[in-house]
């Protein structure tokens, strides 16, 4: 094992997720390793498919159950007193104590990740009672608190209204506010602000870099906006056809991408200051992510890759190679791609 | 609230007057009528036939015959029996009591026993359980009840001899363990096809929740399965079955046709058979009647509760 430093809170090896379908087993995440320190905000970066999603729902063990969905690996997750549970051997009922208290999660689409049936402060108040022991009366009084927190107006009038009642930004502070209940070491956010407006989406963003910096939690951030990577990660995941293809922390990463994905991805963001410049079209990257179930030979990526070599690409998938000072990358021809190699 | 409740009121009025229509019709136009009775006795004329027929009001075209009903039944009028001059009303009111006990038996077995296998059949989908529950429910859905009736009749009253063929109570005997004892039997029988279809929707309405992001959502906080089950999958499953429960309302008093018949049940289910076989046109319009303004309140009540579980439905 990894010497761990003392601030890391969650360290993830190894971390493989396979569904059983009739089409036999789909690997949807394979051999994925990070950490997260304290403080600390990773991204998870990658397209949809990529298997980002199932690495954050793995880690929390809410895959569907074991026979339809296996997962393999080792997650250790370090809470506040010193203790280090291995969240894949932990037996259910201590799951579910560290599930909304040390660990907690923010979902994609705010309007169905709540109940419609019960109100916001009910449902804030849900995970303290259980968590912190706390009377009913005593919880709502806190969920107040929390609505507070994430800026919500009017706090204790809002607490008994339902979901439908909120707007779209109101109903994702809510969730975060929910998540944020007992506190969490580690908060998990899945594209928070895709489904929201741009503006409002800022202002989320703005709240979770507020909050963390108070609470010094750990976040993992995913997304596949690369704008809001830049925005609040320090360091940077990118994954591809459930492997992790890149990382590095968030600077170097932008700076000099060395993966051909990563520098695609890149590529692809829409820039204000190229409109116009040279008539230059906004770069895609050609053709799709691979059929998990049939997945080409060697580098995932090569079908699509402007560098690949026939041959070279498609002998053996790449091993995640150091190159560089916390700098991981997997392509065998990364060595050869270097802007000052190629110069 | 109210001018919903206003509007509702209306729709329900134009309704009943094209259900008291088409039914009129239809009763009209079936072959026979209340003189065949007379007339199969062979002893009386045609003008003595003429005369009764006259004496009815049954010489007169069918619109006005209609008018005259619509009339009378504007003014709470419901007319009198063919056969015993009772007024129809009174005899509705005196079949509503056998039904009712029948009816509420067996929908509150076959609700709280559908509900409960739907459950656990959704809970623990594709297990042994779900598979034989699912195949039962096929079973009990696709047997005729008069096979399944008779069947009972001769298993547990004819060969075993634990429980009566028929009747509301044994003449002589007014305890209600005598009744208990008589109710067994049909209830039984009418229980088993809609503990069967509720327990499909149950399940379903149970799947499509359980599969809802805000039960994740329930998960990721760390809250018991139990609590998970009843209050986030439970509660939001149920709100369909409200609708459901809510069509079953005008069943529970209008009866039903065949167990009552086979197990001699003297509730609505019988009048109705008994009435048309008679040709009664009173008491059949009367019945239709009855059950269509049920079936017209059980929707509207339906959907007065469907707005008080459901935070996002406001009635406007």
């Amino acid at each position: 094992m990894f010497p761990a430093p003392s601030d890391e809170v969650l360290s993830v090896r190894n971390l493989s997720i396979g569904f059983r379908t009739p089409g036999g087993i789909l690997p949807a995440v394979q051999d994925v390793s990070f950490s997260v320190r304290r403080g600390e905000t990773l991204a998870l970066v990658g397209e949809s498919g990529s298997g980002k999603s199932i690495t954050s729902l793995g880690i929390l063990r809410l895959t569907p159950p074991a026979p339809f969905c296996q997962v393999r690996g080792e997650v250790i997750l370090r809470t506040p007193d010193g203790r280090a549970h291995d969240l894949l051997a932990l037996p259910e009922p201590e799951m579910r104590s560290l599930r909304g208290d040390a660990m907690a999660m923010v979902f994609q689409e705010p309007m169905t990740s709540l109940n419609p049936v019960h109100t916001i402060g009910e449902q804030i108040a849900e995970a303290v009672r259980f968590h912190r022991g706390l009377g009913k009366r005593a919880a709502l009084g806190r969920a107040a608190e929390l609505l507070e927190l994430v800026g919500i107006p009017n706090p204790h009038r809002r607490l008994s209204n339902y979901p439908h009642q909120l707007s779209g930004g109101m109903r994702q502070r809510a969730m975060i506010a929910m998540a944020l209940s007992c506190e969490p070491s580690l908060l998990i956010a899945d594209e928070p602000t895709t489904a929201l407006d741009v503006t409002i989406q800022a202002q989320i963003l703005e709240l979770l870099q507020e909050l963390q910096q108070k609470t010094r939690m750990a976040v993992i951030f995913i997304t596949h906006n690369l704008g809001v990577v830049a925005e609040i990660a320090d360091r940077v995941m990118v994954m591809y056809a459930g492997r992790v293809v890149e990382q590095a922390p968030v600077v170097p990463l932008f700076k000099a991408p060395r993966m051909p994905y990563t520098q695609g991805l890149l590529r692809s963001v829409p820039r204000l200051d190229w409109a116009g410049r040279r008539g230059e079209k906004l770069a895609a990257i050609p053709g799709n992510v691979p059929d998990a179930l049939a997945p080409p030979s060697g580098c995932a990526f090569a079908p699509r890759c402007e560098h690949h070599r026939p041959g070279l690409c498609d002998a053996a998938v790449p091993p995640l190679e150091a190159s560089g000072a916390d700098h991981d990358v997997r392509c065998v021809r990364w060595s050869e791609l270097l802007p000052e190699a190629a110069a | 609230m109210s001018t919903y409740l206003l509007r509702r009121l209306f729709q329900a009025l134009v309704l009943l007057l094209i259900v008291s229509a088409v039914g009129f019709s239809i009763l009209h136009l079936a072959p026979g009528g209340p003189l065949s009775q007379f007339a199969a006795g062979g002893e009386m004329t045609q003008a003595d036939l003429d005369r009764i027929a006259r004496d009815m009001g049954l010489d007169r075209p069918l619109p006005v015959q209609y008018a005259e009903w619509l009339w009378h039944m504007a003014q709470g009028d419901w007319g009198r029996s063919y056969r015993d001059q009772q007024p129809v009303l009174h005899i509705i009111v005196a079949h509503l009591g056998a039904t009712l006990e029948l009816m509420l038996t067996s929908t509150l077995i076959a609700m709280a026993l559908g509900s409960w296998i739907g459950i656990l059949g959704a809970m623990r989908r594709y297990s042994l359980f779900d598979s034989l529950a699912t195949i039962g429910a096929m079973i009990a859905v696709s047997i005729p009840t008069f096979w399944f009736g008779l069947v009972v009749i001769w298993l547990f009253s004819v060969t075993l001899g634990w429980l009566p063929a028929g009747n509301r109570y044994t003449v002589g005997d007014g305890s209600w363990l005598n009744q208990l004892h008589h109710l067994i039997a049909p209830s039984m029988v009418l229980a088993l096809v809609s503990t069967a279809v509720w327990s499909r929707y149950m399940r379903s309405s149970m799947l499509d929740v359980i599969n809802q992001d805000y039960i994740r959502t329930a998960r990721s906080k760390g809250i018991p399965e139990r609590r998970i089950l009843f209050r986030h999958t439970v509660r939001n499953a149920l709100l369909p079955m409200i609708t459901i429960a809510g069509l079953q309302l005008p069943t529970l008093l209008s009866g039903a046709l065949v167990t009552e018949t086979i197990f001699t049940w003297p509730g609505m289910g019988r009048l109705f058979l008994d009435s048309i076989n008679y040709r009664d046109y009173p008491v059949v319009m009367g019945i239709l009647m009855f059950t269509a303004v049920l079936v017209l309140l059980g929707s509207l009540v339906a959907d007065l509760l469907y707005g008080l579980a459901d935070p996002r439905i406001r009635l406007a």
